[in-house]
């Protein structure tokens, strides 16, 4: 599960890791408000509005119809409230939203931390993630901070370091120290970045997060360590132990049809294609979309109904699909084990019924446990269901749809 | 010979009472499978399925004799689960939950290293020989026996292959499910290496998805030893978009190298026979091995 970066920086936070301080307003007027508070608290007129979206790349993205950044200074509370008021309610376009951009409800008011002083600031980056092929947890830093790391693990891996914690023991003192080396901190700035890692990896931990990302982790002009950005993930299998993250869900960024769906329990994901699909096991909904593609179609979804394809997941399935006015077509592959086919059969002869006129083909490939009364059961419902048995039949009925034969 | 398990596999149940525990044993039991019993914990004594029920693994071990164990214990126990099966001796793990918090599977997996056991999954649909032993929740009448040895990800997907293969003419050595989430008791190249080293094996179906570096591993492992039996490969999700997670918690493209795409070329580069289409897995098999037949 996502969260914005507000909401990321309140739990890194509560573990003692240090971080840019702010606060989240929804109104102009409430933005003007946090910005003379952070007056007050920190003794500057800079501050930063930042906009809240489930996506990166926020400081280069514009809001649509505007000049303005996703990110930006403000010198005075005045200023702050103007900014606020171009990105509240507008729309935020960046490399990761893709054109349709997301609608910004909130944004968040942070102090200014880049204040000149005895040194310069520096960036860094530092993510704390599950290395699979160790099946173990890793810190990954670079003195690369502020920018994409991917650029710079494409043009300079070297400047990557890797410090993989063993589950037994954890994060050990030595291996803080040695980040710290790395990342080339000394004095005061030396002691707070060990501080800084080994907060992070106890909050990460105790958070049963999946990732986290802080790009960047800032050295101030006078030697603090802090968050100044935060992409938390947590763990979606461990959210019954955090029913205080579970709340931080907003599902205001995610896909409408999926959050309908998730209430179905339907494993729903929303794809661009034309072709909508239905079915049980995840594995072979993938391989669905794939045969789709292969039949000179595009998947419009991925939609796992797991173990109990029913009639009333048939049916929410339907509709869920159904609501995409680009779907040209469905396909249902069932492979009945536990479930029998003749039942599944009996499920979307019903849900059709219910539903009254689908407007576009439905192909039914039902295999497995009594395979052969499923075909007959469609075959004989006189809808306009086509079924197939054999998964090559089901593509080529597939094929013929997306060419407009059937 | 088989792998993992066979007629000799004395199995149990952990989660033996629930519901999915109940009918899965059922459904094993009524296959052949040797069930010896189940273990839930405060139900020690009890009786169920014309079997005896263990407040303890170990307690299984010592008065039933197991060596094999499926879980079926809901995902905030799972971890615990395997690691109870782990230190009670249990030599076969097979935990099919779905859903168990990464942090718990780290210290499980740690926990097991170095123990003389295999664990396949989590979040698997478990392991078959056909006509011999089934430990898992498969459709066992479509696993007919044979020759060629599955190794997948995936649970439907695994069905399809062998339906595929049987209907093509040949048969399953042994099905191994090794599950979809980013950490697997036994990743994909040790599965293949068991099915190697299995005279009753001809062939291997190895199936494959999106995420992480598996079925690269695995291929690379193939083509150091000599590509010694012939793979057909086939990896899903071709089409997933990056970044998000496919219905499996492992299921998600991260990078260049754990696409489809990337993935299939590895595979293909290593000498397995990639298939596009998982509609082709079973007669691609048929050609692979009446050519060399030839």
């Amino acid at each position: 599960m996502n969260i914005h970066e507000y909401q990321a920086k309140s739990i890194l936070k509560s573990f003692g890791v240090a971080v840019q301080e702010g606060i989240v307003a929804t109104t102009p007027d409430e933005a003007h408000k946090a910005a003379l508070a952070l007056k007050e608290q920190f003794g500057s007129d800079f501050v930063v509005v930042k906009a809240q979206i489930h996506a990166g790349g926020r400081g280069k993205g514009t809001i649509e119809g505007k000049d303005q950044r996703g990110v930006a200074v403000a010198k005075n509370a005045d200023k702050a409230k103007e900014i606020a008021s171009n990105i509240l309610g507008g729309t935020l376009v960046t490399i990761q939203t893709g054109p349709k951009g997301k609608l910004v409800s909130k944004v968040l008011v942070a102090q200014d931390v880049y204040y000149p002083g005895a040194s310069e600031p520096k960036e860094y980056y530092m993510s704390v993630m599950l290395d699979r092929s160790q099946s173990k947890n890793i810190i990954v830093y670079s003195t690369e901070g502020g920018m994409d790391i991917e650029h710079v693990a494409e043009h300079t891996p070297h400047l990557i370091h890797k410090e993989t914690i063993d589950p037994r023991v954890g994060l050990q003192p030595f291996q803080a120290r040695k980040i710290a080396f790395n990342l080339g901190c000394e004095g005061e700035a030396f002691k707070q970045m060990v501080k800084f890692v080994t907060a992070l990896y106890t909050a990460y931990d105790r958070s049963d997060s999946a990732m986290f990302e802080i790009n960047p982790v800032l050295k101030t002009s006078d030697q603090k360590i802090i968050a100044v950005d935060g992409k938390v993930s947590i763990d979606d299998n461990a959210l019954y132990r955090h029913a205080d993250y579970e709340a931080m869900r907003d599902v205001a960024e995610e896909d409408p049809t999926e959050v309908e769906a998730s209430k179905h329990n339907l494993n729903f994901v929303k794809l661009d294609g034309n072709v909508g699909c239905m079915v049980n096991g995840a594995g072979l909904a993938m391989a669905t979309m794939d045969i789709i593609k292969l039949s000179g179609g595009d998947p419009a979804n991925f939609l796992d109904v797991g173990g109990s394809a029913n009639a009333t997941t048939v049916e929410a399935g339907f509709r869920i699909i159904l609501q995409d006015p680009n779907v040209k077509a469905i396909l249902i592959n069932i492979f009945g084990g536990i479930v029998r086919c003749d039942r599944v059969a009996q499920g979307v002869v019903d849900a059709y019924n219910s539903i009254g006129n689908i407007p576009v083909p439905i192909i039914v490939r039902l295999q497995g446990t009594n395979a052969e009364q499923a075909k007959k059961l469609i075959d004989e419902s006189g809808l306009k269901v086509y079924s197939a048995i054999v998964l090559k039949e089901a593509a080529e009925l597939v094929q013929k749809a997306v060419d407009g034969k059937l | 010979m088989a792998v993992l398990v066979d007629k000799n596999s004395k199995v149990i149940v952990q989660g033996f009472t629930g519901s999915e525990g109940t009918f899965h044993a059922q459904q094993m039991i009524e296959y052949g499978t040797n069930v010896v019993g189940g273990v839930t914990p405060g139900k020690g004594g009890q009786q169920h399925l014309d079997r005896p029920v263990f407040n303890t693994v170990k307690e299984a071990v010592e008065k039933a004799g197991a060596n094999t164990s499926i879980i079926f214990v809901p995902p905030p126990f799972a971890a615990d689960a395997i690691m109870e099966a782990a230190d009670a001796g249990i030599k076969v793990i097979v935990c099919i939950t779905e859903g168990i918090p990464v942090k718990d599977m780290i210290a499980a997996k740690e926990y097991i290293k170095g123990k003389d056991l295999t664990l396949i999954g989590p979040n698997c649909p478990g392991v078959i020989t056909p006509g011999q032993a089934k430990v898992g929740i498969m459709p066992g009448f479509v696993f007919k026996q044979g020759k060629i040895g599955i190794v997948s990800k995936s649970g439907t997907l695994t069905y399809e292959a062998a339906d595929q293969i049987v209907k093509a003419g040949m048969g399953i050595s042994t099905a191994i499910g090794i599950g979809g989430d980013p950490i697997i008791g036994t990743p994909t190249k040790y599965a293949v290496e068991m099915l190697m080293n299995d005279p009753e094996t001809e062939a291997i179906v190895m199936i494959g998805e999106i995420g992480g570096s598996y079925e690269a591993d695995a291929a690379r492992w193939i083509k150091e030893t000599g590509n010694k039996k012939p793979v057909v490969g086939f990896i899903a999700g071709q089409t997933a978009p990056p970044g998000r997670r496919m219905g499996h918690a492992g299921a998600i493209v991260g990078g260049h190298d754990d696409t489809a795409a990337a993935k299939m070329k590895i595979m293909s580069e290593c000498g397995v026979h990639v298939v596009e289409s998982p509609a082709e897995i079973g007669a691609k098999m048929l050609e692979v091995l009446s050519a060399k037949a030839k």
